[in-house]
């Protein structure tokens, strides 16, 4: 919200506008169009080319796990949605990757329909799983919805062996990769499909943060009743972030069997949607540049513990739980200590470093940390917006009051 | 008939393992407004610790006793250190901790004790009871579940109803604040609501083992159960969390011996559904009242 203004009349008004003005001009020649989606444009574009140059300059191998890393992205993307900026969460993202997965494969085997139209319908099936699943869980707690995505996420994969007629049973489903076009290797090929998948993904969910529908997910994540009050549909917009959620995870697990060639249910395990809900909160859950962070950790993270279970020679058992045993350590350490992860603690340099370049500048005293950046911080990006229509909703409501 | 009649019996008993996790789940629904999602893990690891004890010669019941002894200290541990640090928090944290719980435990159960189906041995015979000419799959460590499950729940209904302990710990799940007014103390009875959860838990992980292979994940899906079976009974009464208990184990019975059990956990999935959809108060719990 406001940022800097509020306090300052606590400063002699000289010093206070000339901090001020300097806080200003400074960051003048760096700052993005505060138009977002001007912004998120520009960002897509230097991404697109960031990737462009790393993939082409690097082996095949690394080409296939930066494809990775940007389809878990897309999951990781809408499950921080879901719990950064709605306060619900899913135990069960693998479950709508699974979903994802097996339309592309059936699509594939049954339908033609190309690429775009898989991946889309993909993500379109997932949503309305997403619906179904959300539409008597979202009336109720947080604890609830997460409940019910659990019960789906051990459900689901059994009904691949019920009906295994349909779905291939134990050995699953095989898919065919897109063909590359002229002297493009197919990995290549698939790692820039993936990333602009992933880019087109991220932009299209900042601006819907960024629009009345994300406003109203974080008003409802504060306060129900104040939201409520406020003329928004508490359970529609639960269900809206869930189904956006879901879809993302469908078009992610879409994504991951185009590159692995087979779809099966031994790929998206329960540890797996444990792990997706470690990497969004290890990244920081509410911004949608520490979903990388995320995603880079759940690519890397099994090759790095191999590698420091054999450096530390731990037993085979043992090493085979560091990377589960890992992630939900993140878990606890995350929530006890930094519940706004990397991103946050990034933000949190940066902010500090700020302060030391443009002079002390006073901001409003931050209410202690949650998983959910506290107002002062959520808006990193309109922080000085003194001057224009702060668009967000005013606070709604204490979360810290209601605890029970 | 038979078909049915077995049905029918392990439906029960699945019934009651099922109500001591929602029983652990209520409790700590009760005190501290949280699902606690490492109910399962907690009570599994406890469980290893006990098959630990046994292999290394303890007897049964001394085991049994210890194993529930630790699982009231490691739920009173638990809430000092991880629940009671994130208080005043969103309640979203406190469970998302309880989810890493449940990762950490299993990866280092799996890491200390290895991740094979072992067998754990059971109280009693766990063969049928023979009634008039039939074998009935109903067994004397059945009966020993049925009874020990019937008499935790009814120690805990008289607990809250009958003892002053118990109304204070109504009392600081009503109302904390007024209740700290009062002089009770509020944390205390918060984490003897965990402590006595992890006790549950224990139980439960001690009942299922000989009924399932006893590997770091056998608790997963009591758990799933489990909670289904909170759900059903209202999150928040002792009592419903039998009748829920009693309900899914029903279900999943009937699911399982008439459909085929790969179709236990959708099934269970679609029951909550329905009952949060028709009744999402449970079917035992009174509608939440918000206040503005």
């Amino acid at each position: 919200m406001t940022g800097a203004s509020p306090r300052t009349g606590a400063d002699t008004p000289t010093t206070g506008a000339v901090r001020r003005a300097r806080l200003r001009s400074l960051p003048s020649t760096i700052r993005l169009p505060r138009q977002p989606l001007v912004r998120h444009l520009i960002l897509f574009v230097l991404g697109a080319g960031f990737f462009y140059l790393v993939t082409v300059n690097v082996s095949a191998y690394n080409d296939y796990q930066i494809g990775e890393i940007a389809v878990y992205a897309v999951v990781l993307g809408g499950l921080s949605l879901l719990t950064g900026h709605n306060g619900q969460f899913s135990l069960g993202h693998g479950a709508f990757m699974i979903i994802g997965a097996y339309t592309l494969a059936l699509l594939q085997l049954h339908a033609h329909v190309g690429l775009v139209g898989e991946l889309v319908l993909a993500s379109l099936i997932a949503a309305l799983a997403g619906i179904v699943v959300g539409v008597p869980a979202a009336r109720l707690n947080a604890p609830y919805l997460a409940g019910v995505t659990l019960m789906l996420a051990l459900g689901l994969p059994q009904l691949s062996a019920k009906y295994g007629s349909v779905f291939g049973g134990e050995q699953g489903l095989t898919t065919t990769p897109p063909i590359a076009p002229g002297s493009v290797s197919s990995e290549e090929w698939l790692a820039w499909i993936e990333i602009l998948c992933a880019l087109v993904v991220i932009v299209l969910l900042a601006n819907l943060v960024r629009s009345r529908f994300g406003r109203a997910f974080r008003a409802v994540r504060d306060d129900e009743v104040a939201a409520a009050i406020s003329g928004i549909h508490v359970a529609r917009t639960k269900v809206l972030a869930f189904a956006v959620s879901a879809g993302c995870a469908g078009l992610g697990g879409a994504l991951l069997v185009l590159s692995t060639g087979v779809v099966n249910v031994g790929e998206f395990p329960l540890s797996l949607s444990i792990a997706l809900l470690a990497a969004m909160v290890l990244g920081g859950a509410s911004s949608l540049v520490g979903i990388w962070w995320g995603a880079i950790a759940l690519v890397y993270m099994p090759t790095w513990s191999t590698s420091l279970s054999q450096h530390l020679s731990l037993g085979t058992s043992a090493a085979a739980y560091l990377s589960d045993t890992f992630f939900g350590a993140i878990l606890i350490i995350a929530m006890l200590v930094a519940p706004t992860g990397i991103q946050g603690g990034l933000r949190w340099i940066g902010r500090q470093s700020w302060r030391a370049l443009a002079g002390s500048v006073p901001r409003p005293a931050t209410a202690g940390p949650s998983l959910a950046p506290s107002s002062g911080e959520r808006d990193g990006a309109h922080e000085n917006a003194t001057d224009t229509t702060s668009q967000d909703l005013p606070n709604l409501g204490d979360r810290e009051r209601r605890q029970r | 008939m038979q078909l049915f009649v077995n049905v029918l019996l392990s439906g029960v008993v699945q019934g009651m393992a099922f109500a001591v996790v929602a029983l652990g789940l209520v409790l700590i629904s009760r005190a501290t407004g949280i699902v606690n999602f490492a109910q399962g893990a907690m009570g599994m690891f406890t469980t290893f610790i006990a098959f630990s004890l046994l292999t290394n010669g303890l007897g049964y019941w001394p085991a049994f006793a210890a194993t529930l002894a630790i699982g009231f200290a490691f739920g009173a541990v638990v809430e000092r250190t991880l629940i009671r640090p994130l208080q005043g928090k969103p309640a979203l944290n406190s469970v998302i901790v309880t989810i890493g719980l449940l990762v950490v435990l299993e990866g280092l159960a799996g890491s200390i004790w290895g991740n094979v189906a072992r067998g754990f041995p059971a109280a009693f015979s766990q063969r049928g009871l023979v009634i008039g000419t039939t074998r009935v799959a109903f067994s004397q460590f059945d009966v020993f579940i049925v009874c020990a499950v019937a008499l935790l729940v009814a120690a805990v209904v008289a607990l809250f109803r009958w003892t002053d302990l118990g109304l204070r710990m109504r009392a600081a799940a009503f109302s904390p604040e007024v209740s700290r007014l009062l002089g009770v103390r509020v944390g205390r009875l918060f984490t003897l609501g965990w402590a006595l959860a992890c006790a549950a838990g224990s139980l439960a992980g001690l009942i299922v083992a000989p009924l399932s292979s006893f590997s770091p994940y056998y608790m997963d899906l009591y758990l799933v159960y489990g909670f289904t079976a909170a759900v059903l009974g209202g999150l928040l009464s002792p009592a419903g969390a039998v009748v829920g208990g009693l309900a899914t184990g029903l279900a999943i019975a009937f699911v399982g011996g008439y459909l085929g059990s790969d179709l236990q956990p959708i099934a269970a999935l679609a029951l909550l559904l329905l009952v949060l959809t028709l009744r999402p108060q449970g079917l035992f719990g009174t509608a939440e009242i918000r206040r503005v």
